[in-house]
């Protein structure tokens, strides 16, 4: 079945259809190989992720001991920095693995085909100021579904960046390096305002009161969020320092604001990596976004073209590819978003070789070159025009 | 006394405020997934067990030795327990009847299982499960247990695996030292392939209130039972009295029934209790037709044909259930099967164990079924 305007592909409608029962079939044949060693793989990911939350605001604590204050050698700001220093990396690091690999691939439902009672998509709650159920709509529904459909899909410059010359140019463009750095530096803060509630309002779709109950549950998750990072984790070392502080000079403030600012860290760490490898996802050159007369009628092998030529992949290691939650496989997350995210290096090469086979581009490149296209895209179209990807998507 | 009694209420609250606030520290986890990376079987967020010896009580039979964690509760003899176990990645919940007395002074507690012809779970729990395994519990459950006070003379009849609850009742009547005058007649398909054989045997020397009655019902090396069938006739003749004592049964489906013809016929129905474990799964219709839908939370009932997908037929009786994509990528429209038989249209796989998540938007009835909605 035709759209009611092509997708910018040179297949036909038959053609396409066969593309899309081959996509079908890679998925259906990984959706079968799920087994023990994948279970084996989530538990022993979220051993390690739970124990560098733990050791890293351990380590945070324990470069207090190292602070000017203390009448020993060691003691000095640059080795409390230093120590610190680790500790935060640690903690963003868990988070990182927290946000990435494990919640946002279990709140995709793709543990939930183990059935374990306490890896499910309708119970699991996140690191992360957005409340899980709020995330799952805009993200699952709103962003999976409406793939870089411009005007449908919110991820589509998140409300605030022309990040495709589909985008009608506004003069609050102008602005939108700013809005880039800051989206980066606070991406947590950023998510968890993301909403396709407040766009509704806006749009006067929705009622003050109905906005307001979403709101105060977005409220509600930030404060928990706050409460940990913010105020119990340093207040337990304040409480340790005022003990210490009677026998020698430790002051419990600075110990409370040098925990804070160590989380606060963290919590950056893990939004510019984040923003990093989401931003690659969606916005490096070559990547297609969509009108909704291109999905008006669309097949699923339509739909399979379509989440391909809207994504893009970064090159790495296992490594990277882990800690990047197997985004740095955005196309293959796009095509099956609830296969677990660990088959998707194995998927990965049989989809890419399907794409060539049918002459359509597979977005594949280093994370300079994705990354530093999406922030030329970024400054070019803070101005009016731009330039499209090609009209037809060859490979 | 009432000094310490608001002392202890003080500690206790104090415990609470503590133990809530390292929940928050831990949020959105809490404190007991920490917890749970030191000993999986201090955490409070769940009951695990840690298996810790394995033994074969017949070829195809063997007791599994738990020693569970820190919010567990003593049962009573003859209750049961559910289990989880991991198989190919899958978790599955099983019930099986704990085989040791209430008494064990070591604090922990076995089952004893038999591998069942075809069945993938009993086959697991056998061959595979090893010493040092974790697996999630839930505290015990049950009414098939002897009354405490009121003296009863037991007349236990049981075959197979349905020993284990048996077991354990005259396990923990012995270690109490109170084991009244008691009949068993326990069917097994030969001398050596008796679950507890030699135990059994071992408490009948010994004690003189206990009479042990083995029903062989196989020839040495036939698979199929030939003799020993269940009989008015010989229950009579191992226990005369029958009509004075209260049955306690556990058995294959067969013998159950065989059982409740008899006692309902001499009007003992009262005194003859049975423990049968309800089927995990719904049987599969052989032409997967459409059937009965029943919205469980919604108290809805309507027909649907085998190709409509569930969430559709939920909105066309008026509900408005949660959904996303209606292609079966967002999960938004989950919910549970609570009995029946629903079939996934993109792969035609039958879903039908009791519990297990249902996409309705790419689901569809193959025959009665009831969801959570």
């Amino acid at each position: 079945m035709a759209t009611a305007k092509p997708l910018p592909v040179n297949l036909t409608d038959d053609q396409i259809d066969e593309f899309g029962r081959e996509m079908e079939a890679i998925y259906d044949e990984a959706m079968a190989s799920r087994g023990d060693r994948d279970r084996a793989y989530i538990l022993k990911l979220m051993k390690t992720q739970r124990s560098m939350a733990f050791i890293g605001r351990m380590i945070i604590y324990a470069s207090l001991f190292l602070l000017p204050t203390w009448p020993h050698a060691l003691a000095s700001w640059g080795a409390t920095l230093l120590v610190a220093g680790i500790g935060v990396l640690m903690l963003g690091i868990a988070k990182i693995l927290e946000n990435m690999e494990i919640a946002h691939n279990v709140l995709h439902a793709q543990w939930d085909w183990m059935k374990d009672p306490d890896i499910q998509s309708n119970t699991w709650e996140w690191d992360s100021m957005s409340p899980a159920d709020r995330w799952m709509h805009s993200h699952n529904v709103v962003h999976h579904t409406w793939t870089n459909v411009v005007g449908k899909d919110l991820d589509v410059g998140y409300g605030i960046m022309r990040v495709t010359p589909m985008q009608p140019w506004h003069p609050k463009y102008l602005l939108q390096p700013v809005y880039f750095v800051i989206l980066m530096l606070f991406f947590e803060e950023g998510v968890a305002l993301h909403e396709q509630a407040l766009v509704d309002y806006f749009e006067g779709k929705k009622k003050p009161k109905d906005l307001g109950r979403i709101l105060r549950h977005v409220g509600r998750k930030a404060w928990r969020q706050i409460r940990k990072d913010y105020l119990l984790w340093p207040a337990a070392g304040a409480l340790v320092a005022a003990v210490i502080n009677l026998f020698i000079p430790y002051p419990p403030l600075t110990v409370f604001l040098a925990v804070m600012a160590a989380n606060a860290a963290a919590n950056i760490v893990r939004n510019i990596w984040a923003f990093i490898i989401i931003f690659c996802g969606h916005f490096p050159d070559g990547v297609y976004a969509f009108t909704p007369d291109q999905i008006e009628g669309e097949s699923k092998g339509q739909w399979y073209l379509r989440q391909l030529l809207g994504s893009a992949n970064i090159n790495g290691g296992r490594l990277f590819h882990i800690l990047s939650g197997n985004l740095s496989h955005q196309i293959e997350h796009h095509l099956f978003p609830d296969l677990c995210s660990n088959h998707y290096p194995v998927v990965a090469p049989r989809v890419q070789a399907l794409a060539a086979r049918y002459g359509v581009p597979y977005n594949k490149a280093s994370i300079w070159r994705q990354f530093g296209t999406t922030w030329k895209n970024n400054l070019r179209l803070a101005l009016p025009g731009g330039k499209l990807p090609p009209a037809v998507a060859t490979a | 006394m009432l000094q310490q009694q608001s002392g202890n209420a003080a500690l206790g609250f104090v415990k609470n405020q503590l133990s809530n606030i390292a929940d928050m520290m831990a949020y959105p986890l809490r404190a007991s997934h920490y917890v749970e990376l030191v000993n999986p079987l201090w955490t409070t967020h769940k009951l695990q067990a840690k298996v810790v010896a394995v033994w074969d009580e017949t070829k195809d039979a063997r007791t599994i030795t738990l020693q569970p964690g820190g919010h567990w509760r003593l049962p009573r003899a003859g209750q049961h327990v559910r289990i989880g176990i991991p198989i190919k990645g899958k978790h599955y919940t099983r019930t099986y009847t704990i085989s040791s007395a209430p008494e064990r002074d070591d604090g922990c507690f076995t089952i004893t299982v038999k591998a069942i012809a075809g069945g993938r779970v009993s086959h697991h729990i056998v061959r595979n499960l090893k010493v040092g395994d974790h697996l999630p519990i839930a505290i015990p459950q049950g009414d098939f247990y002897l009354p405490d006070a009121s003296p009863i003379q037991p007349l236990f009849i049981t075959a197979g695996s349905g020993i284990t609850p048996a077991m354990s009742m005259l396990r923990s009547l012995i270690s109490q030292q109170r084991l009244p005058s008691t009949v068993h007649i326990h069917y097994a398909p030969h001398e050596f392939d008796v679950i507890f054989g030699q135990e059994l045997r071992q408490i009948a020397t010994n004690h003189q209130h206990y009479q042990l009655h083995e029903v062989h019902t196989h020839e040495f090396g036939d698979d199929k039972q030939t003799k020993g069938y269940f009989s008015l006739e010989q229950l009579e003749r191992y226990c005369p009295d029958w009509k004075e004592r209260d049955c306690y049964a556990c058995g294959p489906p067969g013998l159950l029934a065989a059982l409740e013809k008899t006692f309902e016929q001499a009007g003992r129905s009262r005194h003859l209790h049975i423990e049968r474990f309800l089927a995990d799964f719904a049987e599969v219709p052989a032409d997967a037709v459409g059937g009965k839908v029943r919205f469980a939370s919604s108290g809805v009932e309507v027909d649907a044909d085998s190709e409509t997908n569930l969430l559709r037929v939920a909105e066309d009786a008026g509900l408005n259930p949660p959904h996303g994509c209606r292609m079966g990528i967002c999960h938004t429209c989950n919910t549970t099967l609570k009995s029946g038989c629903v079939r996934d249209l993109r792969s035609g796989e039958i879903l039908n164990e009791a519990g297990a998540i249902v996409q309705t938007c790419v689901c569809a009835a193959a025959g009665d079924c009831e969801l959570e909605l």
